[in-house]
Parts: structure tokens; C-alpha cells; sequence
């Protein structure tokens, strides 16, 4: 096939480098993120300080997170891959891991030893939730409520949400049957501990879409990060589910009427991979960044400009003030003990099965 | 020189027969022609015909299962799927053999993750059998059976083995049958549950909500058209540049401007309550459905539908209308019965644009319709990027493009293709 023969070439001109001299490395890199804030947290944290210390690179962004996957597969049979690092959620790492087109890596040997001298295969811990990915920071998807809209007694349970009574109004949840499906059940009555085994059976899916079934005429339904900021702001919904940091700039730097409710909030992770199959060179430059770029200072650094906890252990100490703003960012983080006494993680093996096939049912009983 | 005029054929100046030097010399401006169009036409062929063709292809094409697991399909040839049993001692070792090399080449969760759209659960077995395989011994790790109902005991049951042996084969109309809400059952094809039947209603209100939006962009459009064609050039010229000016916008910014409009505290809804219209509490739901939908994608094609219908009516002459009137036709008979039926060229044209375009459409739907205003085209991205089921999504593309070419084809014996005019 053509595509292999193009592979073919590829490497044996990379071998042909490689043998040349084994620490070459090219000067360009291609990173991969979401855009808006959080790439620039990332432009601020590790790219200007890595190009300040390595003036001959040059690092471009593109902005394709969201469409990560299909695109790399589509490079992958194209036999070009023009990425370097690519940012993306823990889901999608475990699915470009199972196609083959992540590289999977050794923690201790790629990424630096926390500050402490804890190998970093320790300081990430259970982050490293795939062969292929290398943890960043730790977020969560959480409710937000105006707090003009709710009365004299804001909610304070995951259950509100689902209380019409109480809190009359719309409410913004994603489209999608991840996290709602869980929060579903959980305000039906299933222990916390149970919820996934409920969920696993067809009864199961059954119940939480007929509990989301009493909220579905209130319900603005999401697929960008961004929607619930905006409906929130305007006033269109009394409370909306998305991720932290998003609610985080409404309240504290837009000084929106805003505020949290953490309860039931469900963390996820956002990382890199390195796409499988980079020529010698360029694997050779990305490394080198990958290491710098999530040592602990670094990760630490980024969470000044992002609300997001850092991926290491040996960060959490190092938190400090907002860049611009001044404020101690250690409450605003998910992980903060305050903030994190009720609290989810994404079931990354459940969903990985179950996605298709509960995605099919939530999607037809939306479009009922 | 007149003898042969006179019995043979007809020469030409140069002795040949006319009739072959003429064709000669027509072949010669074919393949002239032919010449001139090849860069676009290899152009086309190869950028736009070729992927097509090979994402379409997607939507039948199934070797991944052959090809990972040989050995084990040719085993399995023999078992009854409907015994009710887990295969043999054999089949099990040609799954540990098959398993043994995918793990060293990193196919077998590709696998996985390929069944998994047909049976929920395979993702996390291969991943899993996977790991444990790769520590088996081949030479004397036997029986595998046992070894394989430790690992997952979903092994044991008949389940995984009749998904592997339906979708064995090299091509499947898998694909095709989940796409009309139908899938393989072990008696052959069968209806979806009810739970989970989604895509024929899907397709359904694409033609309906695009036939409507076609139907909107007339009813708007054709006055517009109208006056344009028949104010002074001048005057005309500006106010075409009002009808274009929605194409120099970005189409998100459009779209998101329907949203500040629309919303329930939007423009239109605080209007109507200042006007005490409607209550305070009552507010009008105009978006996030069909009707917020028909209305931001209406807005965005009624220049498709404008453009045609204007370059056809420029070429009406006024005299016409002036002409019916003065034998005595009523303002309404001159233009139904004279200068309407002279526009319906443009018409038509205006309307396969809109209606072809639309029932493409993905980005306006995806952000202003709701759950009730959402097309075929948001499933289809959503195969395409986000489950990474690009064998459904390719069969739900080419069934759109079967749809779309049928319409077009009946659009031609009804209407006539002739009778369509995109100006002069």
C-alpha cells in the first residue's frame, strides 16, 4: 500500500539521520491544544520559557484538540504526521493508545523526577491512567448557579439540580451521557459506590435517562466548554455543568453573579501524547520539551494562570497566586479538601466499553 | 478531378475522404478539448472523487477481523453460533496464537475498539486479554481454554464469539444496517430495540426541515429578487451589496448573532415584554429547537436563493408586463400569468441550491438546534471525530449522497434539469 511505502521512506531517511549523529534535533515543533485560556497557560508556563532557553526553536500552535483523534488517524493512514505534541483528554489518550497512534513511553525515563527526588512514574501516580499518557493538570466538570436566581437558600447538593421545584429555571447539561448519567443515578437513589454497576445494566440506563427524563424540558443542552459561561452570564440558565477553570473566569475575572457548587464534581485529566511514528529528530526535540515542560516548577506555574490542579504530587505545595489577579489559587482548585468532598473520577474503563453503545440510547431518547 | 467527383466519395483538398478528414479534424478538437480540461479534471479526480470514493468505501469494508485474528476465524468456521456454547479447546488456541503476534504489532485493541460497536465490552477485553497473553507461553501454556475464562469469562460465553464470527468476513452490511436503525441478529438482519432507533427519524427530519427551509428562502427571497431586478442599476448595485453582505461574515458570528436575538433573554423576547406582548415569565422558547434552527439557516441561504432568482428576472423584459396590461390584464393576471412563469427558471435553481446545501448543513444546526433541530450531518460528525466509527459514518454519508442524487434525479423528470438557469 501506498501509505506504507511512504512510512517506509520515511524511516529509513530517518535512520539515515539518525545515524548521522544521534542527538539531532529539528528546531520546529508543532503543539496541539484546546486554544483560548488554557493554551495560553500553557504558552505562558513552558513554551516562552523553553524558547527563552533554546532561542534557535520556533514552537506553532494548532488549535485542533477537539478533533484529535480523527485527525491523527487520518495522518496516520495519510503516513504524515505534521503534529509534535498533541494536548488531550485522558478518553482520548486511552483511544489513540488502543489504535496505535500514541507512542507509548517510560515515566521514568521521559519525564523528570518530581523536585523532591520522587520518580515521576510515583509523583503522577494513577494519572498515568494509559502507556501513552503523560498527565498535565487535573480538572473538573462542576455545576455552576447565578446566585441571583436561587433565592435565599443557594443549592448546595448535586441533587438540586435535579429539583424543579426549588430551583425553577433551565439548566445547561452537556450532550453527552457522560456525567449526567452518573449524577442521574446518584440523585435516584444508587449509592456512589454502586453507580457504574447500575449503569453497566440495560435497567440501569433506563433509570437514569427517566430520571434526567423529569429535568429534559428544562435542560439547554451543551457541546462547547464555552456555551454554559455564556447562558449563565446572560441569564439564560439558573445552573449549567462545565469545566471548573471556565467557571472560574466568569466568577473571578469577568465578576459575574456566579458561583460553585462542588458537590458531585467529576475529575478528569488533560495531558500530552506523542504521536506514534516521529522521525528521529523530531522525537528527540519533543522529549527534550516534554521533560521540561512538565517538571514540577512548570506544572506548578500553569496552575497561576488556570484554575486546573497540577498533574504532580510534588506540585500541589507549590501553588501560588493568580498572575494577574492576585488571589491564593489553592481554593480554586478542584482538588482543594473543601472543594473535593464529594467527588467522582471519570471511569475511563467503563466509558471506554459502554460509550457507543449508552451514547446510542441517550441520543435517541434526546431526540424523543 | 471530375471523374472522381463524380463515382467516388467526396475528397477533401488534400485527396482524403471528406467524411474521414472530417472526423479527423473534430477528433483532433475533442482531444484538444480533452487537453484543456485535464488539469481540472485529474485535479477533481484526485482531490475531491478519490476520497470520497475511499471514505464511502469505509462504509462496507471490514478486514480488520480477518486480519487480526486469521487463525481464529477459520476455526471458528464450524461452530454453531446458535448452541449456545463456547467453542472448543482449538479455537482458543488459535486465539492465543492470533492474540500472541496482534500484541506484538499493537492491533489487538484496534480490534477492540472495532467490536466494541457491536458488542459493548470488547474494548476492555482484548485490552485486557491482551496483557495476559503476552505472558502465556504458546509451547505450554494448554489448554487455553481455562486460561482464557480466568482472564474475562465473557470468554466462555457465546456472546464475543458470534459478534467475531458475524463480522468475520472481508466486507459487511453491518455498517449499512446500523445506519437504517436495523443490525445483525443471529437469524440475519433485524430492527434495532426501540431504545436505541434513531437515524431513519434523523434522515426524515433533514428532508423535512431543509424542504422547509427551502420553502422559507422563496416566500423571502422572491420579492427581493424582484425589486432588484427592476430598480435602476444604481440602486440595485447598493442594495446588493446589502443581500451579500452576510457572505463577507463569518457564518459562526451570524449564527451566534441569531442566538443574542433569539434567546429568552434576548433582543426579540425583552422587546416583546416591553411591550407587554408577552408576559415576564412567559418568555418565548425560539432557540435550541427546529424553529431557531429554520430561521438562523434560512437567514444564512437566502443569498443562494436570491442570486439565481435575480440574474433570471434581469432578463424578463419590463415590456412584457406592460404589454399584458394593455390588453386588459389585472396587475395580479399580467404577473401570474406572464412574468411568474418566466422566473421559475431561477426558482429552481435557487431551490437545489438551498435544499442541496442545507441538507448538509452541520455547524448551525449543531449550535442553535437543540435537541429537536439537530440533522444527519451532526451523527455523521460525530462518528467521524468523536467515536471514531468512520464505517457508520461513511454508510450514513453515502446513504445521504443515494438521497440527495435520487431527489435530484426525480427533481429532473418532473421539473426538467433544462428548465433550471443560474443567470442570462
Amino acid at each position: 500500500m501506498r501509505p506504507t511505502r511512504i512510512l517506509l521512506a520515511t524511516t529509513s531517511l530517518t535512520l539515515a539521520a539518525g545515524l548521522a549523529s544521534a542527538q539531532d534535533m529539528t528546531n520546529d515543533m508543532t503543539l496541539v491544544s484546546w486554544g483560548g485560556a488554557y493554551q495560553a497557560s500553557q504558552q505562558n508556563a513552558y513554551v516562552e520559557p523553553y524558547l527563552a532557553m533554546h532561542p534557535e526553536v520556533t514552537a506553532v500552535w494548532d488549535e485542533s484538540s477537539n478533533e484529535a483523534v480523527a485527525k491523527l488517524r487520518a495522518m496516520n493512514e495519510a503516513g504524515n504526521i505534521t503534529w509534535d505534541l498533541v494536548d488531550v483528554v485522558a478518553s482520548d489518550a486511552i483511544r489513540l493508545c488502543d489504535e496505535g497512534l500514541a507512542m507509548e513511553y517510560d515515566p521514568d525515563e521521559l519525564l523528570a523526577p518530581g523536585d523532591d527526588g520522587t520518580p515521576a512514574s510515583e509523583d503522577f501516580g494513577d494519572l498515568i491512567v494509559s502507556e501513552c499518557f503523560i498527565p498535565q493538570i487535573v480538572y473538573s466538570t462542576t455545576f455552576g448557579y447565578r446566585t441571583d436566581l436561587v433565592g435565599d437558600t443557594p443549592p448546595t447538593k448535586i441533587c438540586d439540580v435535579f429539583d424543579l421545584d426549588a430551583y425553577p429555571g433551565k439548566r445547561a447539561l452537556e450532550k453527552r451521557p457522560i456525567n449526567n448519567m452518573e449524577w442521574a443515578l446518584l440523585c435516584d437513589g444508587v449509592a456512589k459506590e454502586e453507580v457504574y454497576d447500575v449503569l453497566a445494566t440495560p435497567e440501569g440506563q433506563e433509570k437514569a435517562l427517566a430520571k434526567l427524563d423529569t429535568i429534559k424540558d428544562s435542560v439547554i443542552w451543551w457541546s462547547a466548554g464555552a456555551d454554559t459561561p455564556q447562558l449563565l452570564a446572560d441569564g439564560e440558565v439558573v445552573m449549567g455543568s462545565t469545566y471548573n477553570g471556565r467557571l472560574f473566569s466568569v466568577i473571578e475575572e469577568q465578576k459575574q453573579p456566579v458561583a460553585m457548587l462542588w458537590d458531585a464534581q467529576v475529575f478528569d485529566l488533560d495531558g500530552w501524547i506523542i504521536p506514534a511514528g516521529l522521525p528521529e529528530d523530531r522525537l528527540a526535540r519533543v522529549k527534550d520539551f516534554v521533560r521540561f515542560a512538565t517538571d514540577t516548577q512548570r506544572l506548578a506555574d500553569q496552575a497561576k494562570f488556570i484554575s486546573y490542579g497540577p498533574g504532580r504530587a510534588s506540585s500541589a505545595p507549590l501553588v501560588g497566586q493568580h498572575a494577574e489577579l492576585g488571589i491564593e489559587m489553592a481554593p480554586h482548585m478542584p482538588t482543594d479538601p473543601n472543594n473535593a468532598q464529594n467527588t467522582f473520577l471519570y471511569n475511563y474503563e467503563f466509558w471506554a466499553d459502554y460509550r457507543d453503545d449508552i451514547d446510542a440510547k441517550f441520543q435517541a431518547w434526546l431526540a424523543k | 478531378m471530375s471523374d472522381q467527383t463524380t463515382s467516388g466519395p467526396v475528397l477533401a483538398a488534400d485527396g482524403t475522404p471528406l467524411k474521414r478528414s472530417l472526423s479527423r479534424a473534430l477528433r483532433r478538437q475533442k482531444m484538444r478539448a480533452l487537453l484543456l480540461i485535464a488539469p481540472l479534471l485529474l485535479f477533481v479526480l484526485i482531490t475531491f472523487i478519490a476520497p470520497i470514493a475511499d471514505m464511502l468505501f469505509r462504509s462496507v469494508e471490514n478486514q480488520i477481523v480477518q486480519e487480526t485474528l486469521p487463525k481464529t476465524v477459520e476455526a471458528l468456521a464450524d461452530w454453531d453460533p446458535n448452541s449456545g456454547q463456547a467453542p472448543d479447546e482449538p479455537v482458543f488456541a488459535a486465539l492465543a496464537a492470533d492474540l500472541k503476534i496482534a500484541v506484538q504489532e499493537k492491533t489487538h485493541t484496534r480490534l477492540g475498539s472495532r467490536l466494541n460497536y457491536e458488542l459493548t465490552g470488547a474494548s476492555s477485553l482484548f485490552r485486557k486479554s491482551g496483557r495476559a497473553v503476552n505472558r502465556m507461553d504458546l509451547e505450554t501454556d494448554a489448554p487455553f481454554k481455562e486460561k482464557f475464562a480466568d482472564i474475562d469469562k465473557n470468554w466462555v460465553e457465546p456472546d464475543i464469539w458470534r459478534t467475531i464470527q458475524t463480522y468475520s468476513p472481508r466486507y459487511t452490511s453491518g455498517y449499512f444496517l446500523n445506519a437504517i436503525d436495523m443490525q445483525k441478529g443471529p437469524d440475519g438482519a433485524e430492527a434495532r430495540p426501540e431504545n436505541q432507533q434513531i437515524y431513519i427519524m434523523l434522515f426524515k427530519r433533514t428532508l423535512f426541515m431543509s424542504l422547509v427551509i427551502t420553502g422559507s428562502c422563496i416566500l423571502l427571497g422572491y420579492p427581493v429578487a424582484w425589486i432588484l431586478a427592476n430598480l435602476p442599476m444604481r440602486t440595485a448595485n447598493l442594495l446588493m451589496i446589502l443581500v451579500l453582505l452576510p457572505f463577507w461574515t463569518s457564518l459562526l458570528v451570524r449564527t451566534s448573532a441569531w442566538k443574542v436575538m433569539l434567546q429568552q433573554q434576548g433582543v426579540i423576547n425583552d422587546v416583546l415584554v416591553w411591550l407587554g406582548l408577552v408576559a415576564d415569565d412567559a418568555r418565548l422558547v425560539m432557540i435550541n429547537n427546529q424553529f431557531g434552527t429554520i430561521v438562523a439557516m434560512t437567514h444564512i441561504l437566502l443569498p443562494f436563493m436570491i442570486l439565481p432568482m435575480y440574474s433570471v428576472m434581469q432578463t424578463i423584459p419590463p415590456s412584457y408586463l406592460r404589454a399584458a396590461k394593455s390588453l386588459g390584464a389585472t396587475n395580479w393576471t399580467a404577473f401570474w400569468r406572464v412574468y411568474f412563469p418566466q422566473s421559475v427558471p431561477g426558482i429552481g435553481a435557487g431551490s437545489i441550491l438551498v435544499f442541496i446545501l442545507s441538507i448538509g448543513y452541520y455547524i448551525t444546526p449543531e449550535i442553535v438546534g437543540g435537541t429537536t433541530g439537530t440533522f444527519i450531518s451532526n451523527r455523521i460528525a460525530y462518528h467521524i471525530s468523536s467515536s471514531l466509527n468512520w464505517g457508520l459514518g461513511a454508510a450514513l454519508g453515502a446513504i445521504l449522497l443515494a438521497v440527495v442524487l435520487l431527489l435530484y434525479y426525480a427533481y429532473d423528470k418532473i421539473v426538467g434539469i433544462d428548465n433550471v438557469k443560474l443567470g442570462g
